[in-house]
């Protein structure tokens, strides 16, 4: 018997504490990926159609500076979730992302979360705050990125 | 008053080590090999380059070795570059120990989850060579370790080590790297929420940049530590050492003798101001 995705999203901190009729929406819309190291998860440019809960593993945000190549702006790893282009129009990847190591995640496929989140507000309102989250934690660690707190001040 | 606290013992560099390109560890030793000068981890040095100026920098060595005393310095201005230009065989005026040290004591029996941010390293480094000298006392010991660049982190020898201890949780982050980095890349805070301790037991030791600290202690507060467990080390312009010139004055403290390791629910009303 194939075993559901259910008891692994239920477990991921991400998913912690929702209700188990949303989970279950959320299991029609998820799949199990895996990226080999040096694999891109998503380029920038493409379109963006899911996310992802990292389960084990390494994925950089990279993006291409003109003179120095790719820059890595952050990593995400176990526990995390990659992407929220998915979520906001025009719904195109802003970063290349790619594994630094094997990867294994779950992918959610972002369309099929959008119909089910138009026909349920209560379901999308309660996927909405949780990314509201992630998107402010990262919002906060960029502006601390940007002060450059280590840089020798003259 | 320490009666001592003004007079300056002459030291000599006993060895340079390049940490990074801007940084070195310097050990330093009495002239004859047979000065002692316990310290506690945490506390500082006044280091004398003669002609030049007098710089406060962490000890950064095992206080299980008295006699041989490091300091990691960042060579950034006249003083500091100065050391620098010493080289093996110089020799320095040094006073000291001064100030507050990290609770490795209070912190038996708890876990124990260190944070450095750049430099901020250094004066922790004491903190945990006795913690892992002691480490049965200890419940889970964690160390979170970020960086400018890669290029920036300093002992890296060392941290390997660490890593391979299964003892001790070691996590390392830069800023900012390119492609070839393997490792973390995002600011020191965001190793927290995966750091492995139980916060209703648990002493924190935070040293790094003041806004770097700032949002350190919020990330430690959001996985349940009460700011009496949370330890900081601050940095202002420090020149007498025992409190008695002021330059060092930071709201009703001043951090040469009260600090530089303060709890944090003393100082959090004065930490985020301006003008202080």
């Amino acid at each position: 018997m194939m075993q559901t995705l259910e008891p692994i999203l239920a477990e991921h901190p991400f998913l912690k504490g929702l209700d188990a009729q949303y989970l279950k929406l959320l299991v029609g819309c998820a799949s199990n990926v895996r990226f080999n190291a040096g694999q891109f998860v998503f380029r920038e440019g493409e379109e963006a159609n899911e996310f992802y809960m990292i389960r084990q593993g390494k994925v950089a945000l990279e993006i291409l500076g003109a003179e120095r190549g790719p820059i890595t702006i952050q990593t995400v790893g176990e526990g995390d979730i990659l992407g929220w282009s998915w979520l906001i129009p025009p719904y195109r990847w802003r970063f290349n992302a790619r594994a630094l190591e094997l990867t294994r995640a779950i992918a959610l496929d972002g369309k099929c979360l959008r119909t089910k989140s138009e026909e349920d507000r209560n379901f999308g309102y309660e996927l909405l705050k949780r990314f509201s989250s992630i998107i402010v934690e990262r919002l906060e660690a960029t502006r601390l990125q940007l002060l450059d707190v280590y840089r020798v001040h003259s | 008053m320490r009666t001592d606290a003004m007079l300056t013992h002459l030291y000599r560099v006993e060895r340079v080590q390049d940490e990074t390109y801007d940084t070195f560890t310097l050990e330093l030793a009495s002239r004859d090999h047979s000065e002692e000068r316990p310290f506690a981890p945490g506390q500082f040095n006044m280091l004398y380059v003669f002609g030049v100026g007098e710089v406060p920098i962490s000890i950064s060595s095992d206080l299980a070795k008295p006699r041989t005393l490091a300091h990691t310095v960042r060579a950034v201005g006249n003083v500091t570059k100065a050391i620098r230009a010493l080289g093996r065989g110089g020799e320095l005026g040094l006073r000291g120990p001064f100030g507050t040290s990290w609770p490795v004591e209070e912190a038996k029996g708890s876990d124990v989850v260190i944070v450095a941010g750049g430099i901020g390293i250094a004066p922790l480094r004491p903190a945990l060579y006795h913690v892992l000298s002691e480490r049965k006392e200890y419940g889970k010991v964690v160390l979170l370790y970020g960086a400018r660049t890669p290029a920036d982190l300093l002992y890296q020898r060392e941290m390997e080590q660490w890593r391979g201890r299964s003892d001790l949780q070691v996590d390392i982050t830069v800023d900012r790297a390119l492609r070839w980095w393997r490792g973390n890349v995002g600011v020191v805070t965001t190793l927290i929420p995966k750091a492995v301790f139980d916060p209703t037991s648990t002493v924190a030791m935070v040293c790094g940049p003041e806004v770097m600290m700032r949002f350190t202690v919020a990330e430690l507060q959001k996985r349940g530590l009460e700011d009496d467990k949370i330890y900081i080390s601050m940095e202002r312009n420090m020149k007498c050492g025992f409190g008695f010139c002021g330059h060092c004055q930071f709201g009703p403290f001043f951090v040469c003798k009260d600090g530089p390791v303060f709890r944090y629910d003393r100082v959090r009303e004065w930490l985020g101001k301006g003008d202080i």
